[in-house]
């Protein structure tokens, strides 16, 4: 039971370059604490983010992935996040299938002003995922051992 | 394997204070390719950058890992640090310890172990970087505006001025677009054709610009600097450089009853016609709808008449292709139809006349040479009722628009006070839901109409026109007074909703710009990149962007200019190498990609490929544009056989991050 109590997940967050990453970089600007679990990858878009990347955090250990992008018709390149809703929409609901809670997985609009909400969003991921526990399900123990 | 060099910024106290650098530079000098790893006060200062510069060169560095602030403050610091100690500026990664660490976290030892792990992942990163150039792109350097009105005309005049060269295309026979209907400009009251048909005659003498007039643009390739666009040159069946524009065709031609257009079909012209005594260019057109020779092939006058042997009844459309650096679309407004507003009478009587209509009615040059008449018996009116947003502000779209056309409190305002200036004996009544006068003296023109001139502004919509012995008939409501009124007018003048002109969205389409729900072009930036489309190269001027008067009309037109001047002095585009590249091995050409591309930056070729036994295989494979693709990646997931991947951001690189950091 001890170690549950110590239980930290980690926590990968992919945010798109333009607004997200931005809301993330305001977050810390006004000083608004979030858990150091989180750790965050840059990429240019959301609709960058390949399913295999999120299987790959979850083979390799995570216990929790969100995807921060533009709000809805505010994407930097017009559509890219309207692709990423629909790839994670199936990813997502996939994985439910294959066993991994729905709490796992995250879509999250974030803008380049909503660091509050960043910051917000980012606790409330963290506590969700602390509850359900390690991620035994997709988790590839070879990778440990290297 | 990278040699690759560390350095830990403290940011002063921001970083040092809850992340111990020490420990972070100790500890990431462990990591497998890492030769120097140290951490200093102020690695963006000078002083931080000679160190870093000087590392390079010392331990002939592959790769640096900055442990420092956001890559969106100083990312292009480090690179062009880095670039001038002769390092690829693409193999510098950011580990951003400050923003997304030090600042939101307040335990040192959480704050350390977190940053190793962020400088862990920017370590296995740059292993897998690879040296990007950035791709150049030569710029044509000419402009192409489509669209004559005055936002295309001022465009090009502008970008004449700076000394590029410039090609007008405009769909009607002349440039000179809405403002040549008009009669008067509010709030100044001036004459609309004596201010712009100077414009239009700078244009036609400026040796820079070039106007195809009565052309269409028909295709569009290519990408900024290089648009190869196709234009297509209808058959006016006159010589335009033959043509000297006297005019004794058209009044010869014995074809007399073709509505004439440029007077909204208020009186008739001939089949050749020179829409107005000022057009631009001065030529005449032949009507092939209505022109006896063409469609029976028996007539012939106005060969016949023509000193200058300018007819040319054997005259085709032509197709030219030329090149340009940068596309304006100037494409402009039309009022809205007015079928679906039957309730106002306006088929039923052609007493009822929308605003446009209108102006060509108070116009000297007008079919009723400035007279205000009543269309249909030629009487003066003494009664006239304008209703303000036919059209505009509509909920729930099927019957007009949703947004409001902003000119037309203006304008209504304007038609009132000239009516009452000109014939004092008349009454003329205003109905409106809110007068917006939003601009430099507009309120005071607004309120001068109501106080000096007397028009009766009635708070509240007209809901029934009827026509009746000749007059009008008009129901409405007047809010503020609480009661129904009924007026005989003998005169109903609509201020019709603008709407984008036809022609845009398919343009939008060939330009592979964005549009609204509305069909009015997409700004790159609602607020900060408002002349720009989102497509590179492409730009915006006048109201194909949203409503506009005149002088906002000629401000973002001169915007537009200066953004395809900032252009066009360039002798090179640089372009962001971070950009999809397609492994042509793997490519099974299934347009995937090509399909989620919003920049249309993927064609496909057939490439012959080497078979076994010295065969030949040809196959189909994408290919990217450097100079269009902008980098977002969708094509990358969209690949099902993974041969597309972006420079800079690959599967690999992004991978090794999760690994790290999962780690």
């Amino acid at each position: 039971m001890q170690v549950k109590e110590e239980f930290k997940p980690t926590i990968v967050a992919f945010c798109c370059n333009w607004c997200s990453y931005a809301g993330a970089d305001l977050s810390g600007t006004n000083r608004l604490q979030y858990p150091a679990n989180v750790k965050i990858i840059r990429i240019p878009c959301s609709c960058r983010l390949n399913p295999m990347f999120i299987l790959r955090a979850f083979q390799r250990g995570a216990d929790g992935v969100i995807l921060c992008g533009c709000h809805p018709g505010d994407c930097h390149y017009t559509t890219g996040n309207y692709y990423a809703r629909r790839r994670m929409t199936l990813l997502f609901s996939m994985l439910d299938y294959l066993g991994i809670e729905r709490e796992r997985t995250r879509v999250e609009w974030v803008s380049a002003a909503e660091g509050a909400k960043f910051a917000a969003t980012m606790n409330d991921f963290v506590e969700t995922v602390t509850k359900l526990g390690e991620n035994k399900r997709l988790e590839d123990l070879r990778c440990k051992s290297e | 394997m990278q040699k690759i060099g560390v350095f830990v910024c403290w940011c002063g106290s921001n970083i040092a204070a809850t992340v111990d650098v020490q420990a972070v530079s100790d500890a990431l000098a462990k990591e497998p390719g890492v030769v120097f790893s140290t951490n200093y006060q102020y690695m963006c200062s000078q002083a931080g950058q000679d160190m870093i510069q000087e590392k390079i060169r010392e331990f002939g560095l592959t790769g640096v890992v900055v442990c420092s602030c956001s890559p969106r403050m100083h990312e292009t610091t480090f690179r062009k640090t880095c670039e001038k100690a002769g390092l690829n500026p693409y193999m510098v990664e950011i580990a951003n310890i400050r923003e997304q660490c030090s600042w939101i976290h307040k335990d040192k030892e959480t704050g350390t172990e977190k940053a190793i792990i962020l400088g862990r992942a920017a370590i296995a990163k740059v292993q897998l970087n690879a040296p990007l150039t950035a791709g150049q792109s030569p710029v044509v350097k000419r402009a192409l505006v489509i669209g004559g009105g005055i936002a295309g005309i001022q465009t090009a005049l502008d970008i004449a001025d700076a000394g590029f060269p410039v090609d007008i295309v405009e769909t009607k026979p002349t440039i000179g677009g809405k403002m040549t209907q008009i009669d008067k400009t509010f709030p100044t009251l001036d004459c609309a054709a004596c201010i712009l048909t100077p414009k239009m005659v700078d244009a036609a003498q400026n040796e820079n610009i070039n106007i195809l007039s009565y052309s269409e643009v028909e295709a569009v390739k290519g990408f900024v600097g290089n648009f190869s666009v196709t234009i297509r040159r209808k058959a006016r069946f006159v010589d335009e450089t033959k043509c000297t524009g006297c005019g004794l065709c058209t009044e010869k031609c014995p074809q007399k009853k073709v509505p004439n257009e440029f007077n909204l079909g208020l009186d008739n012209r001939r089949a050749i016609y020179i829409p107005f005594a000022q057009a631009v260019p001065k030529v005449a057109t032949i009507d092939p709808n209505y022109c006896t020779m063409l469609k029976t092939g028996k007539c012939g006058v106005c060969s016949k008449v023509c000193t200058a042997g300018a007819i040319d009844y054997q005259q085709k459309d032509e197709l030219i292709e030329r090149e340009y650096g940068a596309i304006v679309a100037a494409t402009g407004f039309n009022p809205i139809s007015m079928d679906k507003f039957d309730e106002f009478a306006y088929s039923q009587s052609p007493d009822v006349v929308t605003s446009l209509e209108f102006e060509r009615l108070m116009n000297a040059a007008g079919p009723t040479g400035g007279t205000l008449l009543r269309p249909s018996d030629g009487t003066h009116p003494h009664t006239l009722v304008f209703v303000q947003c036919v059209g505009s502000r509509c909920d729930g779209g099927e019957k007009g628009k949703p947004y409001c056309s902003k000119i037309c409190c203006m304008y209504t305002a304007k038609h009132a006070m000239l009516t009452r200036e000109k014939y004092p004996d008349t009454d003329v009544y205003v109905f409106y839901i809110d007068v917006r006068t939003p601009g430099k003296n507009f309120d005071e023109f607004y309120r001068r109409a109501v106080e000096e001139y007397g028009v009766h502004y009635i708070k509240g919509m007209v809901g029934k026109v009827v026509p009746e012995n000749g007059k009008l008939k008009v129901q409405a409501s007047d809010l503020l007074g609480g009661q129904q009124l009924h007026i005989d007018a003998d005169m109903v003048v609509l201020a019709a909703a603008i709407e984008p002109d036809k022609s845009a969205r398919p343009l939008a389409t060939m330009l592979t710009a964005s549009m609204d729900t509305n069909d009015f072009f997409t700004e790159a930036h609602p607020k900060l990149r408002p002349v720009e489309s989102p497509t590179a190269g492409v730009f915006l001027s006048g109201a194909c962007q949203g409503p506009k008067d005149i002088p906002e009309t000629v401000a973002q037109a001169g915007a537009a200019a200066s953004k395809v001047i900032g252009l066009l002095v360039k002798d090179h585009l640089t372009c962001n190498p971070c950009v999809a590249s397609s492994n042509e091995m793997m490519c099974n050409g299934c347009s995937a990609c090509e399909k989620v591309c919003p920049y249309g930056a993927i064609t496909y070729i057939d490439k012959d490929f080497r078979g076994p036994n010295r065969t030949t295989l040809r196959r189909r494979v994408a290919q990217v544009n450097p100079a269009v693709c902008q980098g977002c990646g969708a094509c990358t997931v969209a690949c099902p056989s993974g041969a597309m991947d972006l420079k800079g951001f690959s599967n690999a690189q992004i991978m090794a991050e999760v690994d790290a950091i999962c780690k």
